[in-house]
């Protein structure tokens, strides 16, 4: 089973948001393909609207078209 | 309190309110008219005579043609705010004229546009299921004493409804079920989406669809800050097929609730709420249960809501909240009608340059 919901709005500039599975994390996905996980959604959002500082995809990842796979789900 | 966000349409009326009676609005902060022109064409103007402001929605103000007349001294103005008659002289002041508001009748809602520019292409975001044959709708519209930044959060985060709808809407899993939040920053738009796969039918969904076993119950969130937001709600037994690659979807209900959030003054707001369905289309007794069930739902909110900004009222400045998960998409909507109301009040600056 896919544990990440499918995308729901399509953009260039979409943030995402999953609540993982089974735990209390949140998976912020910044539109520029950078991931990181979080505890408290305040943390969160400061983090990803600060967009691009702290930004760093994972090597080799590009900005994920709205309709592909995100990053994240290769985990 | 929010702040609020101007250059934008909201929702003043429904289009079953707007007729040849006035009717008076209040829209962030802005006393406004509305009625009906002798032809169906419905018309926005300042609700307060230029002379001594009395409201031009209160009796004994009243229609005459197309043109409103003023209860207290007789004010006579057009469609198009300009008085045309005074009482007592032939001489009509320049300066005697009503602002007027770009109006919009769409999705059985009447539009107007708050603004310091004219809205050029700007449309209001639809919501087509609360005109639409597929569909039968209840509604109706409840004013709360509240912040409309309190109506938003309450909305965005349906966790709630498992404590303060419990028996009507709420069952166990929608607290227990995480949630997905997705962001358009730029076009002002929260999606937050709970699946639940197995889950409690609450009586509203019971009674109305007819399904007595488990269901797998979908709740998508559409919010187009700053004014609307849409519920698309998927019900279906347990074990039903799911949608179709093509987006049919025959084995579920759907419901579509609607809520355009209008703030009033900074502390009031218009809870607009309709709720469209896709079945049961002629079945009065499942309107007459679920106008009567919604209304109480929100009525609870309605409470809640009153009794918290009361509250709120009385705390020292910069209290401290605690955001949780389940807050994810309540605080991208603060956000972002933080910056909606920036960028308005820029706009704002510069139409005035």
């Amino acid at each position: 089973m896919n544990p990440l919901h499918p995308p729901a709005l399509t953009g260039g500039d979409v943030y995402r948001i999953h609540w993982i599975l089974g735990t209390d994390h949140l998976l912020a996905v910044c539109h520029c393909g950078a991931e990181r996980e979080f505890e408290d959604p305040a943390e969160l959002w400061d983090w990803l609207l600060a967009h691009p500082d702290g930004h760093h995809p994972a090597a080799g990842a590009a900005p994920a078209p709205a309709d592909a796979p995100e990053p994240a789900l290769a985990r | 309190m929010t702040a609020f966000v101007r250059n934008q349409w909201y929702v003043a009326a429904y289009t079953s309110e707007v007729g040849r009676e006035p009717l008076g609005r209040t829209v962030l902060g802005e006393p406004i008219l509305l009625y009906r022109t002798e032809d169906g064409r419905p018309v926005a103007m300042t609700d307060r005579c230029v002379h001594r402001r009395f409201p031009l929605s209160e009796k004994p103000s009243r229609l005459d043609g197309d043109r409103v007349v003023c209860g207290y001294h007789g004010f006579t103005y057009g469609t198009d705010g300009v008085c045309v008659s005074v009482p007592g002289q032939q001489r009509i002041p320049r300066t005697a004229r009503l602002a007027t508001y770009p109006v919009v009748e769409q999705d059985s809602f009447v539009w107007v546009w708050i603004g310091d520019h004219e809205p050029g292409d700007t449309l209001p975001s639809r919501a087509p299921w609360l005109d639409s044959p597929d569909h039968t709708v209840v509604s109706g519209m409840e004013p709360i004493d509240a912040d409309y930044g309190l109506l938003v959060d309450n909305l965005l985060d349906l966790s709630h409804e498992t404590y303060l709808h419990g028996g009507y809407i709420g069952t166990p899993e929608v607290a227990d079920t995480p949630i997905t939040t997705e962001v358009d920053d730029k076009a002002g738009v929260v999606h937050v989406s709970r699946h639940m796969d197995d889950a409690e039918c609450p009586p509203f969904y019971a009674h109305s669809t007819g399904i007595e076993g488990r269901i797998t119950r979908w709740q998508d969130i559409e919010y187009h800050a700053p004014g609307l937001y849409l519920l698309h709600s998927r019900i279906a037994p347990v074990g039903a097929p799911g949608p179709n690659a093509d987006g049919s979807d025959p084995d579920a209900f759907h419901v579509e609730v609607v809520y355009g959030i209008t703030p009033s003054t900074e502390n009031t707001t218009y809870d607009f709420w309709a709720v469209a369905r896709d079945f049961a289309l002629n079945d009065q007794e499942v309107s007459d249960f679920l106008q009567e069930n919604n209304h109480t739902v929100v009525m609870q909110d309605v409470v809640a809501l009153n009794v918290l900004q009361k509250a709120l009222d009385t705390e020292k400045a910069g209290y401290q909240e605690l955001s949780i998960n389940i807050d994810t998409g309540g605080l991208a909507a603060r956000r972002i009608l933080a910056r909606l109301a920036t960028d308005g009040t820029e706009q704002a600056r510069a139409a005035t340059r």
